[in-house]
């Protein structure tokens, strides 16, 4: 029964996030569709709670642990890398108006 | 009063960690949907970064959490590779590097599948009846995994396999550590996928109802490591935008997997809304090729088309148009309007900043100039965009195909560069070409075209460009980079 109900929660969870993740991605404009795989890289990055989580439970041996410190760090290049470059990226879009140079030097700096 | 304990237990409490999940993917959501604008697409990047930061915190605050040395080495190497390729990487090269990503990420999901096999595997599919009878009552909701755990994350040990190896291949494809154009078994290339895919299937569906085999788990990764190479292997060069998007697509879907098994519903939203990203990308590039996708991952392009192609080729030998650098100066100079239409040639070059160069020289002069860009130009979607936004090209000069598209009639010049396939008439004039119905950018609609380009070779479709033969084009051939400076230093001295 609980079983059961844990499923289905987590069912429903999955059908409406793929709604929403249609809705949301469907407004991003061609022009950034290079950042938004980066940025969902990123995101996808998450896989490294797998490994986090399963990592610290007991019954893992040695193999297991060598494979689940990869999945980590695999999940870790994700997140890091795929913000990071995501961040590099987005700022290049930005509009620069006339004082750009000073502006972004101020807002260095604060 | 101070409470310590209590607070300790507080943050260990499962609701409260269930909370922090919720806000992570909330965060994730508001972060993506900052992406609809380049003003806002910074800001929402690093609210989604926030979220996965919240994420992992709620992870490590868990009861069950522990093995710190294993974590802290996970997370240094994974730091160590991470920061230093996201500093350095060029825009140029941005297709390999999503690639990799992309590739990384299906290997941490079926890696993470096959430790959690590897814990209680053996109990896969003794939740059921089998055990009901061999033992008493209660062994039922103790004893083993329930089925649905097992699928799930069957699935994404397949699916991560086949993303990770088919994404190595792709970054292979892109890096030009393999050859870009398709590499096929020919005829059976179809029914060894099909082949393989029935292995990896059937292996999980006899794990999912109770082999207790490890080798069977191993055996079916394999399988999927195959198809992965054998699905990615054939596809050439141009159709790699399409590739990466449904790679993207099927990480994403896998780590949906995941959380599923592992009952995470940060995993669960973030791996969907991947899922849907990659899904929607994947349409997109599909429909920009007029092509359907499992007509591309049944197999390359080289093939059938480029014999098609060299049929329709010798109709048209004979009458193209050469320029100079100096002749296309004058030309550009005394237009009042110009496209830009940059293709894969222009990112190969790195010509972005010579371009950008001309646009403002050409703007000192009163000529007003747009980029038309094809959603498929270059080797992923979007990749020209970035390059033109690392060159400061100003976001609002740049067009999507359906905007730039009207205003051909009234341009003087289009200057292509580097561009090939997505700007030939054929798409639209002729019924009998390989590309008929695929949407291009119409720049023999303009006064005159200007076409920078290595040679005559066809593009990676191998596909004659009619546009090269119209008497408004004229040809530039040489490197992208070196061309539009030898145009910008002839303008200078006008």
């Amino acid at each position: 029964m609980i079983l059961a109900s844990i499923l289905t929660t987590n069912l429903a969870i999955l059908v409406l996030a793929g709604f929403v993740g249609f809705v949301v991605i469907s407004k991003v404009p061609n022009t950034l569709h290079t950042p938004l795989m980066s940025g969902t890289n990123a995101i996808h990055g998450i896989v490294v709670l797998g490994g986090l989580l399963v990592v610290g439970l007991a019954g893992n041996d040695a193999f297991n642990k060598i494979i689940l410190v990869i999945a980590i760090t695999f999940g870790t290049i994700n997140v890091v890398g795929g913000f990071l470059v995501t961040d590099r990226m987005l700022e290049m879009f930005k509009t620069k108006p006339k004082a750009a140079a000073d502006d972004s030097e101020k807002d260095g700096k604060r | 009063m101070t409470g310590i304990p209590l607070a300790t237990s507080f943050w260990q409490d499962q609701n409260f960690l269930d909370v922090l999940y919720i806000i992570a993917f909330a965060l994730f959501i508001q972060g993506l949907r900052g992406l609809a604008g380049p003003t806002t697409a910074v800001r929402g990047n690093r609210i989604a970064a926030v979220g996965m930061a919240i994420a992992v915190i709620a992870t490590l605050l868990s009861p069950s959490e522990g093995n710190w040395g294993l974590i802290a080495l996970g997370v240094a190497l994974g730091t160590a590779v991470g920061i230093p390729a996201a500093r350095q990487v060029k825009m140029t090269a941005m297709p390999q590097m999503v690639a990799l990503f992309n590739g990384v990420g299906g290997g941490a999901v079926f890696l993470i599948a096959w430790a959690e096999f590897r814990r209680h595997g053996s109990t896969y599919g003794s939740h059921s009846v089998t055990i009901v009878g061999e033992h008493t009552a209660f062994t039922v909701t103790g004893g083993g995994a329930p089925t649905y755990v097992a699928i799930f994350s069957v699935f994404a040990a397949i699916v991560g396999s086949v993303s990770f190896w088919g994404s190595n291949i792709a970054f292979g494809k892109l890096q030009e550590i393999l050859p870009g154009r398709p590499i096929t078994l020919g005829p059976a290339q179809q029914i060894v996928n099909l082949v393989l895919l029935v292995l990896a299937v059937a292996a999980g569906i006899d794990l999912i109802a109770g082999a207790h085999s490890e080798l069977l788990f191993i055996g079916m990764l394999i399988c999927a490591a195959l198809l992965g190479n054998a699905v990615v292997l054939p596809i050439g060069g141009a159709d790699m935008p399409v590739v990466i998007s449904l790679l993207n697509a099927f990480t994403g879907l896998s780590a949906a997997a995941t959380g599923m098994a592992l009952d995470n519903t940060a995993l669960i939203v973030a791996g969907m809304i991947v899922g849907a990203s990659g899904t929607i990308l994947t349409n997109l590039m599909a429909t920009a090729m007029n092509r359907s996708i499992p007509s591309i991952v049944a197999g390359g392009f080289g093939g059938g088309g480029a014999v098609e192609g060299a049929s329709g080729a010798g109709e048209h030998a004979g009458t193209v148009r050469s320029t100079s650098a100096a002749d296309a100066a004058i030309q550009l100079a005394y237009a009042s309007r110009v496209v830009i239409v940059p293709g894969y040639g222009m990112a190969v070059a790195q010509a972005q900043h010579a371009v950008r160069e001309l646009t403002k020289e050409l703007e000192k002069r009163g000529v007003e100039v747009s980029y038309a860009i094809h959603p498929v130009a270059g080797r992923m979607p979007g990749h020209m965009n970035v390059l033109l936004a690392e060159a400061d090209v100003p976001y609002d000069q740049l067009r999507e195909m359906d905007d730039a598209n009207p205003e051909f009639q009234r341009t003087d010049v289009s200057l292509v560069i580097g561009a090939n396939d997505v700007t030939n008439p054929a798409a639209k004039n002729t019924p009998s070409s390989p590309i008929y119905g695929m949407p291009i950018l119409e720049v023999s609609d303009s006064q005159s075209v200007i076409v920078i380009k290595r040679s005559m070779n066809p593009g990676f479709a191998g596909i004659e460009n009619e546009l090269y033969y119209d008497p408004k084009t004229s040809m530039l051939f040489g490197d992208a980079k070196t061309a539009v400076g030898e145009i910008t230093a002839e303008l200078a001295q006008l």
